[in-house]
């Protein structure tokens, strides 16, 4: 039977509160006035409020690091945007891309990057990859209260280490852990398919752009069996975008370039749709 | 026991004050400001390879100071935190350097007028570099919070009218970096009697052909030391082919 909240006229006691078999007031109070409850506040489903951005894949190679995201936002079920940008340069010499609530992600970028530039100017020299890394994960854990709300924020950190001359990558939780990542890593709503995929793809003598080859398989394979992340759209030429980053610094890599290697995947995925055949032992 | 009070006109109170912080800044060595063809370029006399006397502030902006060194480290510092405020409430394109001139004067301004505070010892300049040569901006702050918009180049610091001097001989605005370095070096050596050697030279541009939105770039020492060792002999054919045009032989 339904609760009737609404008590019309003087009843002493209310009928339905006799048919309840719990001595539990919690459960009493959730079924039958459940907006009395803190846990009845605020949105039941954040999805349906911001657009949420959906996977990063990250991987290291010889000579740097390599970090793409897609495209897609969604909101919900409806796409909100098709042409989002997640993965940003975060300095000269390291890269975040970010999954989760987007408005709160991009702000969170902003605020890194400011924060990075901010101690360069002041102390006249740059943050370790370590510290920078830190830094993330204590704004990270700045969101805590409102991840709790569901407006949650997965960042993923990638740089190059000039002092072990290599480069590595950061994954994060929304708690502000910050986790040192061998090889590759993927975060967002896609990241189970694009770690599967580079599980298989990976090596770690790759070049950067063998790499860049594998993150934009790895998203294929993501789009491929998750509905929240884009797959490459041909028709509007929007393409992941792919960021690397060496001793030279950070390059984001060019719209001829990357049009080139997303069109070779997209063939190659014509003859074999489920991507390259690894081998069995 | 208490000192006795004497009465002292506010005419010489501000003399005072003003003769107080013009020697400190005269005991200092000197920084030029000057524009360029690409830009804006800062050469300062400063031994020390870590207490610097140029910096950034921001995207565009840049910031050079003589005197004392802890006082114009606090003014750089809150520069830097009031251009990043600033562009990240609003927009990176909305921090400017007259804005920032402003600030700086307010400061040095109400710092100059606090009888129980003593005047700072610096001047400041605070430089931006536009998209083309015509927006680019040299301000020149004094103790006193006092503001001045200048053209083409601003020396400060104890051999300041020296070196203005030289520079106004032969200083062009549209020369090529390798070349104005060379100049303002010049008139350092000019106005010493001796030249600037590369191990006492602190130099950095704010160079409006970099690809990044961070303008500011500090200049190596290999790169000071190749503009400012003697040009070798000019042979005639490579001349007429120097893509450094107008700006190569102008001066």
């Amino acid at each position: 039977m339904t609760a009737d909240l609404n008590f019309k006229g003087p009843r002493l006691v209310p009928f339905d509160l006799l048919a309840e078999r719990t001595s539990s007031f919690c459960d009493v109070v959730a079924r039958t006035q459940p907006q009395l409850l803190p846990a009845a506040r605020g949105p039941a489903s954040s999805a349906d409020l911001a657009p949420t951005a959906t996977t990063i894949v990250a991987l290291t190679t010889a000579d740097g690091v390599v970090m793409a995201g897609d495209r897609r936002a969604t909101m919900g079920s409806l796409i909100a945007q098709r042409d989002i940008q997640k993965v940003f340069a975060a300095d000269e010499f390291s890269a975040v891309g970010i999954a989760g609530s987007a408005g709160l992600a991009i702000e969170v970028v902003k605020l890194f990057r400011v924060e990075l530039e901010h101690y360069e100017k002041i102390e006249g020299a740059p943050l370790t990859l370590d510290g920078k890394a830190n830094r993330l994960a204590v704004l990270i854990r700045g969101n805590l209260g409102l991840a709790l709300q569901g407006f949650v924020v997965i960042p993923l950190f990638a740089g190059w280490d000039a002092e072990c001359g290599r480069g590595r990558i950061f994954s994060y939780d929304a708690t502000g852990g910050c986790y040192e990542e061998t090889g590759f890593h993927s975060v967002g709503s896609g990241s189970v398919f694009a770690r599967g995929a580079l599980k298989k793809l990976y090596r770690p003598d790759f070049t950067v752009s063998k790499g860049v080859q594998a993150a934009v398989q790895a998203l294929f394979d993501a789009a491929d069996d998750d509905s929240a992340t884009g797959g490459p759209d041909l028709a509007r030429q929007i393409y992941p975008v792919v960021v690397t980053v060496t001793q030279a610094g950070v390059a984001r890599v060019g719209e001829a370039d990357l049009a080139k290697v997303t069109n070779l995947v997209v063939a190659s995925r014509q003859r074999r749709p489920d991507g390259p055949e690894a081998k069995l032992a | 026991m208490t000192a006795p009070m004497f009465y002292v006109s506010p005419e010489q109170q501000i003399k005072d004050r003003a003769d107080f912080a013009r020697a400190g800044i005269a005991r200092g060595r000197s920084v030029v400001v000057a524009r360029y063809r690409d830009g804006v370029l800062f050469l300062a006399e400063n031994r020390s390879q870590s207490l610097r006397k140029v910096a950034e502030i921001y995207d565009r902006i840049g910031f050079a100071a003589v005197g004392r060194y802890s006082e114009f480290e606090n003014l750089r510092i809150a520069g830097i935190r009031h251009a990043d405020i600033r562009g990240y409430a609003y927009d990176r394109r909305d921090v400017g350097g007259r804005m920032l001139a402003n600030a700086y004067a307010q400061v040095l301004g109400t710092i100059f007028s606090t009888v129980t505070e003593k005047p700072y010892e610096v001047e400041l300049v605070v430089a931006e570099v536009g998209l083309d040569p015509a927006g680019d901006q040299l301000f020149r702050l004094s103790f006193d919070g006092s503001i001045t918009d200048e053209r083409d180049f601003s020396v400060m610091g104890g051999s300041a009218e020296a070196i203005a001097a030289a520079l106004r001989e032969t200083y062009a605005t549209d020369l090529a970096l390798p070349r104005a370095l060379a100049q303002v070096a010049a008139a350092f050596g000019a106005a010493h009697g001796e030249p600037l050697g590369v191990e006492a030279a602190e130099a950095a541009v704010l160079d409006r052909t970099r690809h990044q939105a961070r303008k500011f770039r500090r200049l190596a020492a290999a790169e000071v030391a190749a503009a400012l060792e003697p040009p070798p002999a000019p042979k005639r054919r490579s001349r007429s082919r120097s893509r450094g045009g107008v700006g190569e032989t102008a001066v």
